[in-house]
């Protein structure tokens, strides 16, 4: 099962490769991995989508739990929650394509944030879901480049994951 | 305030950590640090011979002392040669602070002079490591990586300091901080009360129950409230390999030690539990066997500080995630509030059923007076000589099994071996740690030809500081237990297995300053263990010659369940 681990950690040098290197360390597999620093510039918020049954994710939760600089988690996928995924992509926008592809981006609720005579460069957010039914429907053969920033996510209602 | 260097600052924190002794090797991104070490007299620094015996060296005082070691070495090549000897530490949860020299901050990154890249190299093998930016953060740093090192399951820290910041030309004001607050690390210091009464309510139901105690009973200062409990119900105890000593061994109670190289009434009884008590140890593979196998009929009870070792490799039943110590004081304080008692009479029949494994199978050799020795007997002779009262450290192969088995261990901290990494090169080093903490103490290192070759430098350090330990050097002239898998799997193709060459251990002792005696006659091993400890102030290199087709029985069939075991070259179960 696919699953969104949400980690709030000590916004410091290091901190990012320990969480990197227990992944590959401890044979894990990390789809896709965002991170900045939050509100509060000692910490940063990283978020990072993998596969795993229950005993896995378990497993990855507490080695993760045990780095130093982890000061807290949640994977989000365990409950309601909101998760995004923005892309930026460049698609081939020439003759009969040029109309039809602003139709599928305004379908998807897309952007278009620049063009050239024979390119759009396209702006969309969704769940990554939604991103690659956007590139299914655009067709791969339109598609020149293709800039995912992963996902990242956060809770839905009162709760939220602070210190 | 008092200003310091950051060299200063180094050695002071040491002081007011209450370090006594650290053991390192000097260097140019070291040199300040080694400079302000000369200018005072509470910390004594042990000078090694190669710095991977400086890890092991201080591991070996950790493991006796429960202390954490302190290791000092410089960049490049001084801490690369460590790591082993912190890999070591790591997979035993030892507690140990490394301070590592590195080359001054500017030049990180441009492949300067004895540069490497320290804390990336350690990231897999340490509990946490601190790169130092500003000297000012040095006392702090130092702080958290004595706290992180010695609490919660315990492990190696890594501190890494560029020359720059210890230059005496720069000076901070210095205060060593009386505590330290990490809000992300919160070791737990109490079990769940519900769990605890959860698992009591186990303990009791239990027809056929085991406690399996590992190396986190030893760790976590819990030996003697594990006796306590185990007294309390009478139930049987297995130690593991990181756990000798937890329980004594010549109690009537205790099994032996249980896994790969364990005893038959060990492995059988774990096999056949209703209940397993497991505490302060990690169902290792060198335990279980094949884990879809292991224990099918049991309710599985797991006490451990650490709670990612919790149902990692086998799913605990009732998973209790806090200090061992603590967790057995408030069964037993639980158990007198219910005033219930186990079930006797099922218990009378385990015990029973337990005996007839013994006698099937206690652990035995075959010995032939006119034949070549055994290694097992110089275990037995090694603990007739010493009353089972000494430290024992080892090295890794056959000898570190038969000292297992048959030294019978009573005490924690007695036993020190490197279980989890299995480093070869481990037992000299240890024995020095060891003996520099316990200075009147009978210390034997249980190596083999194979491995003591591993630090045997060590032996110069041990003439510089009068160490007067005593290597038993079971000389099978072969790696030994590689050469038994090879019998055993590889129809006898002894590949690369053959110490071929080797040294006369005799004379190599004696230029190195201390005592050698050979040892290859049954009639003279008794009278050559006891005249080598008569001579309490000398190192003597007891070279024993034994059997080189021994193998160490009884052993794991792979793949099996825990009791399907080798018991010797002919019979399996
Ligand atoms: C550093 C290291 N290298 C290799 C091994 C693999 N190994 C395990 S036991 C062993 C043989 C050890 O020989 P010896 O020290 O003579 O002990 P014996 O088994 O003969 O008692 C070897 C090579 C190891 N454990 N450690
Ligand atoms: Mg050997």
């Amino acid at each position: 099962m696919r699953r969104i681990i949400s980690i709030l950690m000590e916004n410091e040098p290091g901190a990012l490769s320990r969480v990197v290197g227990l992944f590959s360390q401890r044979g894990y597999n990390i789809e896709t991995l965002t991170v900045a620093p939050t509100e509060d510039r000692t910490l940063s918020r990283l978020t990072l989508t993998t596969f795993g049954d229950d005993l896995k994710i378990e497993q990855i939760t507490k080695h993760l739990n045990k780095l130093i600089e982890v000061v807290k988690l949640v994977d989000l996928t365990e409950g309601a929650h909101i998760e995004r995924e923005i892309m930026l992509m460049k698609v081939k926008a020439t003759g009969a394509q040029r109309a039809e592809v602003k139709r599928t981006v305004d379908i998807f609720r897309g952007q278009i944030v620049d063009v050239t005579s024979s390119v759009y460069t396209v702006q969309l957010a969704g769940t990554t879901d939604k991103l690659e039914a956007f590139i299914g429907a655009v067709g791969e053969a339109q598609v020149l480049e293709v800039v995912r920033s992963g996902v990242s996510g956060i809770s839905r209602g009162e709760k939220v994951l602070s210190i | 305030m008092e200003k310091l260097s950051g060299a200063e600052m180094v050695v002071r924190a040491l002081q007011d950590e209450g370090v006594e002794i650290i053991f390192g090797y000097p260097g140019g991104a070291v040199l300040h640090i080694y400079d302000a070490l000369f200018q005072q007299d509470k910390v004594q620094h042990i000078l090694v011979r190669h710095e991977q015996a400086a890890t092991h060296a201080a591991d070996g005082y950790a493991r006796a002392t429960g202390k954490p070691g302190v290791v000092l070495v410089t960049s490049g090549p001084g801490a690369t040669n460590a790591v082993t000897g912190i890999a070591t530490a790591y997979m035993d949860s030892i507690p140990m602070v490394i301070v590592s020299g590195q080359v001054r901050s500017d030049w990180i990154g441009d492949d300067a002079f004895q540069e490497t890249d320290m804390p990336g190299i350690c990231r897999p093998i340490v509990k946490h490591s601190f790169a130092v930016r500003d000297p000012a953060d040095i006392p702090e740093m130092m702080k958290k990586a004595f706290y992180i090192a010695t609490t919660g399951r315990p492990g190696p820290v890594l501190v890494d300091i560029p020359k720059d910041k210890t230059s005496p030309l720069v000076k901070v004001p210095y205060e060593y901080p009386k505590k330290v607050k990490l809000r992300s690390y919160n070791p737990v210091t109490r079990g769940h009360s519900g769990q605890i009464r959860k698992a009591v309510e186990e303990l009791l139901k239990a027809k056929r129950p085991v406690i399996y105690a590992g190396g986190g009973v030893i760790q976590g200062e819990a030996s003697k409230h594990l006796t306590d409990l185990a007294h309390k119900l009478d139930f049987p105890v297995t130690n593991t390999l990181m756990g000798l000593g937890a329980f004594p061994a010549t109690d009537k109670q205790f099994l032996g030690m249980l896994g790969m190289h364990g005893t038959y009434e060990a492995n059988m009884a774990m096999h056949n539990a209703d209940l397993i008590l497991a505490l302060g140890a990690r169902f290792d593979d060198r335990v279980t066997n094949d884990t879809k196998k292991f224990c099918p009929g049991a309710t599985i009870i797991h006490v451990d500080v650490d709670p990612a070792t919790i149902s990692k490799n086998v799913r605990a039943d009732v998973p209790i995630v806090g200090p061992v110590s603590q967790v057995l004081e408030e069964m037993v304080a639980t158990l007198d509030e219910i005033g219930v008692t186990p079930d006797e009479k099922a218990l009378a029949r385990w015990w029973e059923e337990i005996g007839g494994w013994r006698e099937y199978h206690g652990l035995r050799y075959e010995l032939d007076p006119n034949g070549p020795m055994k290694p097992q007997q110089v275990v037995q002779a090694l603990y007739k000589a010493t009353n089972g009262d000494a430290y024992v450290t080892s090295d890794v192969g056959q000898h570190q099994m038969f000292a297992a088995q048959f030294y019978k261990f009573d005490k924690p901290r007695y036993w020190i071996n490197s279980g989890g990494l299995g480093t070869m090169g481990f037992g000299l080093p240890a024995a020095m740690g060891v003996q520099f903490a316990f200075p009147d103490a009978m210390v034997a290192c249980v190596t083999g030809e194979g491995s003591i070759q591993m630090n045997i430098q060590e032996l110069s350090t041990c003439l510089q500081y009068g160490l007067p330990i005593k290597v038993i050097n079971i000389n099978n002239q072969a790696l030994g237990m590689v050469r038994q898998w090879q019998d055993m799997q590889y129809g006898g193709r002894h590949s690369q297995s053959y110490m071929d060459s080797l040294p006369d251990f005799v004379k190599l002792a004696e230029s190195y300053g201390h005592v050698g005696i050979r040892v290859d006659k049954h009639e003279d091993l008794d009278k050559a263990m006891e005249e080598a400890f008569a001579l309490k102030d000398r190192l003597v290199f007891m070279d024993i010659y034994v059997d080189p087709s021994e193998h160490v029985y009884p052993m794991h069939i792979a793949d099996g369940a825990i009791r399907d075991m080798w018991l010797s070259k002919t019979e399996r179960t």
